[in-house]
C-alpha cells in the first residue's frame, strides 16, 4: 500500500467538511461580544480631504466608534520586494488616508458599531468633503511627462526602472536582424476574485498582552511579521490565524490597512472586532493584477532562427506599493523572456508607474503570465512575417532535452526539461496536421477556425533565499515542517505553509506516507496557525509541494532512518540488517521476525529499551532551502471558430500536456490545470478591469466584470509527460500557475489565427465579441 | 419584527430587523455558516439554499420573506448520517478545490439534478451559470453532476 499512495488520485482529505458546510472560515468565526467595522472608503481617485464630519454618523444606533486617519498610531503598510538597482521609491502607505486619497476605495474612516448593518450605515453617514485632484490611471499615460503626480517623493510617478541585459548588445541583434515584429501588447488588470471575500477579526488579551488575528491569509507567518512591524506589538505577542481560507491566487499574501486596522481597533478599545469585505469592496480595494502596457520587439533571421526579444513595460502598481508589488513585473517577468527557446539575447526595461488605482501585485503566475504571452504572441507574428508553420518556428528554436541543469541568457539555470516530448505529444492530441486541412476546409465554407499553440516553461517552487536576498526579497523563501508521531502511531504534520484550497492536506499526507509507511488517513497535515505551527514563508509562487513537500520528505527520512536502527535494536539485529518494505521492518533473511512502524514509534515513546545515544520520542523537524526554482514545462492548444457576423468565439478545445515531474496525485494536479486553464483563458476572453478616466471603477460588480462560467468551456484534454527535477527529494515541480501562464496566448493566438483570412492582426484583450467584431469591421473596411 | 421558519427541519423564531437578508439571519442569527456570501449582486450563488423544495439565492431574499418557509441549508442535506449523492459525487469527483462555492453549487445541483435526471453535460454546464466557481475550471464539478443525473436517471 504505502509505496503506490504516491501517485495515486486519492479523494481529498480536506473535502468532508467542506461538503457538508462544516468547514470554518474567517467570517464564519463568533466572537463573543464582538464590534463590527466598517470603512469609509474614498469615492474619488484623487483627493485632498478637506474635512471630515463623523457626528451625525457617530450618534446613530449601535455606533461605538469612529476614528480617521489622525487617530491611529499606526506605521505605513511596508513593501517587501525591494528591487535592486533600480531608483525603487516606496511611497508612504498609511492604514488610513489622512490628507490625500489616491484611488476609489481608499480608507478615511472606520466605524465600530453593534452590527454590520449599523457599522455600515453610520460609514455612509460619515461626511467627507473632498477637493478633488487630477487623475489618471493609464500605466504609460502616467509615465509621461506632464501626468497628475502621486506622490511627492516619486518624481514623474516612476516607483522604478529595472533593466535585465545590455540595451546596446540588443539593439546591435535587432539592427542586424533579417526580421523584426512589433507590437504593443495591452496585459489588461484583472480582478483575482477568490470566491471568499477577504475578512479579519481580532482579540486582544490586554492582561497577557496578546493579538490574536483570525484572517483570510496565504502567508499568516508573513502577515505575523506586518502586523507586528505595523502596531509595534512583538512578534510573539501576535498570533495569526489563517483559518479555512476560500481561494487567493495572490489577493491573500499582501498585508492591507484592513487587518491592521482590526488589530488596532481591537487593541484600543478593548473587545474583539470583526471586518468583512463586500465583493464590491473586494474589487475595490483588494489588489489588482497585471496591468502592463508592453512595448515588444523580436527579432529573427529568415530561416527562422529566434535571435532577440527586447521589451519595454509600463507596469502599473496603483496608487500604492503592495506588499510584493515591485518584484512582480521585474524579477518574476523579466527572467522569464527565453521561455522554452533557445534565444541568446533579451532585453528588458519594466518601469513601475504609480497611477490613481487599485495597487496592483501577484495574480496567479505573476509576471509570468505577461512574459509568456508575449514570447507566444510573437513567436506567432515572427511566422506570419516569415511566412512559415508557427509548430515549425517553435520546433526549431526549442532548447533540446537536458537533464540537470541548463542555464540560459537571463542567467536562469532552468533544472530539467524535455519541451519537444511534451510539444509532440500535444500536436498528437490535438491532430495539428489534420487540423490545418479542416481549417482550409472551413474556410472555404465561410468558417473561420484557428489553432494556437504555445511551448512555455515556468519559474515556480520560490526558491533559494539566497536568490530571494539577491532580488530584494525582504524574506527568505524556505519552508519548515514539523512531522509528530503520537505513541499510538497518528502522524501530525505541522507547516508553515499555508494552503487555501489546493489539497496540500491530502498531498503531503502521500508524501509522508510514502516516505515513513502510515496509512494516509493517519496523517493529519496542520497549517495556518503561527502559534501552532513552525516558521514558513507561505503558499504562493506553486512553492508548497516542491518547498514544504521536500521539508516533510527530509523530516520523515530522518524518522524512517531512526525507526530502522531502534527496530535493529529491537530485534537485537545489525541496522545493516534492517530491510523496510510496506511500513515493516524485518531483518534480513528472517522475515517472520518484524516491527511495524507502529511498534517503532510506541517503542520510541516508552523508551523503555533505546539504543545507546538515541533520544526518545519520534518526532523531526526539518527546515528546507530549495537548491533552485524548480521548472515545469509543457505545451497548450486551442482550438477556436469564430463568428465573422457577431464576433463571438466557441472554444472546442483545450489541450493541456504538462510535466511537473512525478505526480503525486494526478486528480489534483488536473484540477490545478483546469482552474489556471480557465482562469488564462478568461483572461483572452472576457475579463478586463475598466477604469473610466476619472479612476471610477465600472467592472466593480459581478454583475460587470465578467466572471468566466461554466458553459464557456469544454471538457479540457489533458496528458502529460513526466521529467523529474534532479535537485528534488522526490523529483516534484510546481504546478500551481501552469494553466494560468499557458493559456491566455493559447488561446489569444487561436482567435487570431482565425481571423488571419480578414486581414485583422491585432485586438487588445479581452476578446470580447464586440471588439473581435469591431476588429472585423475595420479591416473590411480597408477592403 | 418575528420570524419563523422551519430550517434543516428544526422550527426557529427570532426578532430582527426588518431589512435583514435571509443569508444573514441564517449565518449570523442560527449560526449557520455553511451557507456563503461571495458578492453582492446574485450573481455567485454562494448562497443558494433550497425555499420549500425550490432554489434560492439567500441574498436576494430578505429574512420576512422567508416566514413559515421550509428551508434546507448545505447542513441539512445529508440524511441519516449519510452524504447526499451529490455531496458523494463532488467528494469522489474532486469537484472542489477551496470549498467557498461548494455549498452553493451542491444545493444548486442537487435539486437540478431532482428535476431533471438525465440531464446532459451542456444542460448541466448551461444551468450552473448561476454558480460561480474560481478554482476548478467547472470540469469535475460538471463531471460531479453529470455522475448523479445519469444514476437518477437510471443510467452507469
Amino acid at each position: 500500500m504505502s509505496t503506490r499512495i504516491f501517485g495515486s488520485g486519492i479523494k481529498r482529505r480536506e473535502d468532508p467538511r467542506l461538503i457538508t458546510g462544516e468547514a470554518r472560515y474567517t467570517d464564519d468565526i463568533k466572537l463573543q461580544g464582538a464590534l463590527h467595522m466598517a470603512v469609509v472608503r474614498s469615492p474619488y481617485a484623487h483627493a485632498r480631504i478637506v474635512s471630515i464630519d463623523s457626528s451625525a454618523a457617530a450618534g446613530l444606533p449601535g455606533v461605538r466608534a469612529i476614528f480617521t486617519g489622525s487617530d491611529i498610531d499606526l506605521a505605513g503598510l511596508p513593501t517587501a520586494w525591494l528591487i535592486p538597482d533600480s531608483d525603487l521609491k516606496t511611497p508612504e502607505h498609511p492604514a488610513l488616508a489622512s490628507d490625500v486619497v489616491r484611488y476609489v476605495g481608499d480608507g478615511v474612516a472606520i466605524v465600530l458599531a453593534d452590527s454590520r448593518y449599523q457599522a455600515q450605515d453610520a460609514a455612509d453617514a460619515v461626511m467627507v468633503d473632498y477637493e478633488e485632484l487630477p487623475v489618471v490611471v493609464d500605466p504609460h499615460e502616467a509615465a509621461q511627462a506632464g501626468a497628475p503626480q502621486l506622490h511627492a517623493d516619486v518624481e514623474g510617478n516612476i516607483a522604478f526602472r529595472w533593466v535585465m541585459g545590455d540595451r546596446e548588445a540588443a539593439d546591435a541583434v535587432f539592427a542586424a536582424a533579417d526580421v523584426v515584429v512589433s507590437e504593443r501588447i495591452l496585459q489588461q488588470r484583472l480582478l483575482p476574485t477568490a470566491m471568499e471575500p477577504r475578512a479579519a477579526s481580532a482579540q486582544y488579551n490586554a492582561a497577557t498582552g496578546e493579538l490574536t488575528l483570525w484572517c483570510t491569509s496565504q502567508n499568516p507567518h508573513i502577515h505575523r511579521f506586518i502586523v507586528s512591524a505595523v502596531t509595534g506589538l512583538p512578534e510573539n505577542k501576535v498570533r495569526v490565524i489563517a483559518p479555512e481560507v476560500g481561494g487567493g491566487f495572490g489577493s491573500k499574501i499582501p498585508c492591507y490597512p484592513d487587518e491592521a486596522l482590526v488589530s488596532w481597533a481591537a487593541m484600543k478599545l478593548g473587545v474583539p472586532i470583526r471586518w468583512a469585505e463586500t465583493r464590491s469592496e473586494n474589487y475595490l480595494t483588494t489588489i489588482h493584477g497585471r496591468d502592463h502596457v508592453q512595448f515588444v520587439d523580436m527579432a529573427a533571421s529568415n530561416d527562422g532562427k529566434i535571435l532577440g526579444v527586447r521589451a519595454t513595460v509600463y507596469a502599473g502598481m496603483g496608487a500604492y506599493l503592495s506588499t510584493a508589488a515591485p518584484g512582480i513585473p521585474t524579477i518574476l517577468h523579466g527572467l522569464l523572456y527565453v521561455g522554452p527557446y533557445t534565444i541568446d539575447n533579451v532585453f528588458c526595461e519594466s518601469i513601475g508607474v504609480m497611477t490613481n488605482a487599485t495597487p496592483t501585485d501577484a495574480y496567479r503566475g505573476a509576471g509570468r503570465p505577461e512574459a509568456t504571452f508575449l514570447l507566444e504572441r510573437m513567436m506567432d507574428k515572427v511566422a506570419g512575417a516569415l511566412d512559415m508553420d508557427p509548430v515549425a518556428l517553435r520546433r526549431q528554436n526549442l532548447i533540446p532535452p537536458f537533464a540537470d541543469g541548463y542555464e540560459v541568457a537571463t542567467t536562469l539555470i532552468y533544472d530539467s526539461g524535455d519541451y519537444e516530448a511534451a510539444f509532440d505529444k500535444a500536436l498528437a492530441m490535438a491532430g495539428y496536421d489534420d487540423f490545418r486541412a479542416q481549417q482550409a476546409q472551413a474556410l472555404q465554407e465561410g468558417r473561420y477556425l484557428g489553432i494556437g499553440v504555445t511551448a512555455y516553461t515556468e519559474m515556480c517552487g520560490l526558491g533559494p533565499s539566497q536568490v530571494a536576498g539577491a532580488v530584494g526579497f525582504q524574506g527568505g523563501l524556505w519552508e519548515s515542517a514539523t512531522v509528530r508521531v503520537t505513541p499510538t502511531g497518528k502522524v501530525q504534520a505541522l507547516i508553515g505553509a499555508s494552503p487555501h484550497g489546493q489539497g496540500s492536506e491530502t498531498t503531503l499526507a502521500q508524501i509522508i506516507s510514502s516516505e515513513l509507511g502510515f496509512p494516509v488517513d493517519d496523517i493529519e497535515v496542520i497549517h495556518g496557525d503561527t502559534t501552532e505551527t513552525p516558521m514558513g514563508w507561505g503558499t504562493y509562487g506553486s512553492r508548497t509541494t516542491p518547498v514544504t513537500g521536500a521539508a516533510l520528505a527530509q523530516a520523515s527520512r530522518k524518522l524512517k532512518e531512526k525507526a530502522r536502527v531502534l527496530a535493529a535494536h529491537l530485534m537485537e539485529a545489525n541496522p545493516d540488517d534492517i530491510e523496510y518494505a510496506d511500513g515493516s521492518f524485518s531483518v534480513k533473511g528472517s522475515p517472520d521476525q518484524a516491527q511495524s512502524i507502529q511498534d517503532v514509534t510506541l517503542m520510541a515513546h516508552l523508551a523503555w529499551n533505546m539504543p545507546e545515544g538515541m533520544d526518545p520520542g519520534f518526532e523531526e523537524s526539518q527546515f528546507y532551502d530549495p537548491p533552485n526554482f524548480v521548472y515545469p514545462f509543457g505545451t497548450h492548444i486551442a482550438i477556436v471558430e469564430v463568428d465573422p457576423v457577431t464576433g463571438s468565439i466557441d472554444l472546442q478545445r483545450y489541450i493541456a500536456v504538462d510535466d511537473c515531474g512525478p505526480q503525486i496525485n494526478p486528480e489534483i494536479v488536473a484540477g490545478q490545470i483546469h482552474g489556471g486553464v480557465v482562469q488564462g483563458v478568461a483572461q483572452a476572453l472576457c475579463e478586463g478591469v475598466i477604469y473610466d478616466d476619472n479612476g471610477q471603477l465600472l467592472t466593480g460588480t459581478m454583475l460587470d466584470y465578467c466572471m468566466p462560467k461554466a458553459d464557456m468551456f469544454p471538457n479540457f484534454e489533458l496528458g502529460e509527460t513526466v521529467t523529474p527535477s534532479p535537485h528534488h527529494p522526490v523529483g516534484v515541480k510546481g504546478v500551481g500557475e501552469t494553466g494560468t501562464i499557458a493559456s491566455t496566448p493559447t488561446v489569444y493566438n487561436a482567435v487570431l489565427d482565425a481571423l488571419s483570412p480578414l486581414g485583422v492582426a491585432q485586438i487588445d484583450m479581452p476578446l470580447t465579441a464586440a471588439k473581435v467584431w469591431q476588429a472585423i469591421q475595420n479591416a473590411n473596411g480597408g477592403n | 419584527m418575528n420570524v419563523s421558519m422551519t430550517i434543516n427541519g428544526e422550527a426557529v423564531s427570532r426578532e430582527v430587523e426588518a431589512r435583514t437578508l435571509l443569508v444573514h439571519f441564517i449565518r449570523e442569527d442560527l449560526d449557520l455558516t455553511g451557507t456563503k456570501i461571495g458578492c453582492d449582486t446574485s450573481q455567485c450563488g454562494a448562497c443558494t439554499i433550497h425555499v420549500n423544495g425550490k432554489i434560492a439565492k439567500a441574498c436576494t431574499l430578505l429574512a420576512a420573506q422567508a416566514d413559515g418557509a421550509d428551508i434546507t441549508t448545505i447542513e441539512g442535506l445529508a440524511e441519516n448520517g449519510e452524504h447526499h449523492p451529490m455531496q458523494t459525487a463532488f467528494w469522489e469527483n474532486h469537484g472542489l478545490q477551496c470549498g467557498y462555492c461548494t455549498p452553493g453549487m451542491i444545493m444548486a445541483s442537487a435539486a437540478f439534478v431532482r428535476d431533471n435526471p438525465g440531464a446532459s453535460e451542456d444542460d448541466i454546464r448551461h444551468y450552473l451559470e448561476g454558480n460561480i466557481c474560481r478554482c476548478t475550471g467547472y470540469h469535475n464539478i460538471v463531471k460531479a453532476v453529470k455522475q448523479v443525473a445519469d444514476a437518477a436517471a437510471g443510467g452507469a
